[in-house]
């Protein structure tokens, strides 16, 4: 599975999303290059969704980043549906959620849902009918009034992602979406996210620093370890579409943490 | 609440007043007395002095009481029009003013707008925008004058360029900052979304540098108010505030000159504050206000 893709051959099948052949990036620092990425190969199926776990400075954000044509590779290829991530960008091909929901403060939560559809052009009452979608898609309708800083973190979250789904992508980057909040809201909203995946036929890649999360929401996992980043494992998940929290229990569930969590111990000793 | 807010203001108001007449009192004794060796008189008790020192015709510190009594004589008792009214001064000084904020502003904004685009003029106008604010203003108020009057441009506007000149620098120096506020996160987004640089500029930098906007507007009218007067005092004889202080210190009419003094901060405080009302309003559209 974690075979180098030959990209020129055709392979890229309208079912593949994201291919990543040999892809290396280094960033120049004030200490001199530090390689933040190193031999990374990945194909991801359209619908997939698929979670980047690993300890801090594994170059998991910097690997979500490269994808979306917010950092450059130093070497290898990216493609995604076929494009270079730049074509991708300009074709409007993802959404990205960031680790904070990044709402503007002057705009209230239906204005920040309409930014994207406001610079790419949509009309206004395209606008306002695909708003209205994407606040019932996060369960916010009836806040659209509100400004961020009357809502509470789990909320702003919900609408940054209303945000990035709103102009309808095939591909969602999240970047630790939940990272900043507790555990039951966390909870609630990894519950909402699967939902909203399986209604809407995404296509998922997900920064995580949680195993049950990455577990729990998962059809695949990307163990990465650091210094420099790589893929040190890639786990199956088969969980059915419609699971509930409640699969956390199994011993099914149990066992691919546990295997997660071997993965990243592995993936950390070669570091000192 | 109202009284809570209320008194810490009337205490510091009054503190404030009881310390200038103790300073009239101290710094008029020693004139008061001559005027009376003078006079031959010899038989004047304490509180004689104190309150001859109040009264003078020209004291050195005039009492509060005697800048309101000029305030209230050249304000409502003078006809606008006369140019012994303090209106008929402050209302050259604010045409001034407003056209010097206005030149000023537009500059310090273009110029910021400027920097924010273009990186290699950050580095080569920042210091000539900076060096242009170490020169004395008072040295520089008169060349203006000159340099404008060989191009037959006289009256107002050689007062509001100078004003300008005071007012375009912090408008440029708070607008940069404003327009560089967003964070690494909202220009991300706009580059997610493929935005070009005219959109992120409207819908993020813009509206992200509202609070700073009126910061340096505040600024900006104070300077260019401060710029107006010192133009009127370079060239005295088209009227104006600054022109009353000149006409006061020329004839030791202290009285005359506090009381320009104090237009004079009236009409900043004013303008201060229309803009304070200008950023509350747009802050509560922009949902700043909580």
């Amino acid at each position: 599975m974690l075979s180098p893709l030959a990209i020129n051959e055709k392979a890229a099948d309208s079912a593949r999303v994201i291919d990543i052949a040999g892809l290396s990036l280094s960033f120049t620092t004030a200490d001199g290059p530090v390689q933040a990425l190193s031999g990374i190969n990945l194909a991801v199926e359209r619908g997939q969704f698929i979670s980047f776990i690993g300890p801090s400075g594994c170059g998991k954000t910097t690997l979500l980043r490269a994808i979306a044509d917010l950092e450059t590779p130093s070497a290898g290829v990216i493609r995604v549906n076929g494009m270079s991530p730049q074509q991708a960008r300009a074709n409007r091909a993802y959404g990205y959620v960031f680790q904070a929901p990044a709402l503007y403060p002057w705009r209230n939560v239906e204005r920040n849902i309409a930014l994207p559809l406001e610079i790419m052009g949509y009309p206004k009452a395209d606008r306002q009918a695909r708003v209205a979608r994407g606040l019932d898609l996060v369960n916010l309708t009836g806040f659209g009034k509100k400004f961020p800083w009357q809502l509470s973190g789990g909320m702003q979250q919900r609408a940054s992602i209303a945000r990035a789904l709103s102009f309808d992508p095939d591909l969602l980057l999240m970047d630790e979406p939940f990272g900043a909040l507790d555990e039951i809201v966390r909870d609630k909203l990894n519950e909402q996210l699967l939902r909203l995946w399986d209604v809407t036929k995404k296509t998922v890649l997900f920064v995580t620093h949680s195993i049950p999360e990455a577990v729990f929401l998962s059809t695949r996992i990307v163990v990465m370890s650091p210094r420099p980043g790589r893929i040190h494992d890639v786990i199956e998940c088969g969980f059915p579409r419609d699971r509930t929290l409640d699969i956390r229990e199994t011993p099914q569930f149990l066992e691919v943490a546990n295997r997660v969590r071997h993965g990243l111990r592995e993936g950390h000793s070669y570091e000192d | 609440m109202r009284i809570d807010r209320a008194l810490p203001v009337t205490i510091i108001v009054a503190a404030l007043i009881a310390i200038w007449y103790v300073g009239a009192i101290f710094m008029n004794t020693p004139l008061q007395r001559d005027f009376y060796a003078n006079a031959g008189r010899t038989d004047y008790s304490a509180a004689d002095l104190a309150l001859a020192d109040l009264n003078m015709d020209r004291p050195k510190l005039p009492a509060p009481h005697q800048i309101v009594a000029e305030l209230d004589k050249t304000v409502l008792e003078t006809a606008p029009t006369s140019k012994r009214s303090l209106v008929y001064h402050a209302l050259i000084t604010l045409q001034e003013t407003l056209l010097g904020f206005a030149i000023g502003s537009t500059l310090g904004i273009g110029l910021a707008i400027l920097i924010v685009n273009l990186k290699v003029l950050e580095k080569s106008l920042m210091p000539w925008i900076v060096a242009s604010q170490t020169i004395p203003i008072i040295a520089l108020a008169p060349m203006i004058v000159v340099i404008l009057n060989q191009f037959d441009i006289t009256g107002v506007i050689p007062k509001a360029v100078i004003a300008a000149y005071l007012s375009f620098f912090p408008v440029t120096v708070g607008m940069v900052k404003g327009l560089r506020s967003p964070d690494p996160l909202q220009l991300d987004l706009m580059r997610t979304y493929c935005a070009t640089r005219a959109q992120t500029f409207l819908k993020l930098r813009a509206p992200a540098s509202a609070p700073f906007f009126f910061a340096s507007m505040k600024i900006g009218v104070a300077a260019a108010l401060v710029g107006a007067v010192v133009a009127e005092v370079t060239k005295s004889e088209d009227g104006g505030l600054g022109a009353r202080l000149l006409a006061g210190s020329y004839y030791g009419q202290t009285v005359q000159i506090w009381a320009a003094l104090f237009a004079a901060a009236a009409l900043s405080a004013t303008l201060v504050g229309l803009i304070g009302v200008a950023d509350r309003i747009v802050s509560r559209r922009m949902g700043f206000a909580r």
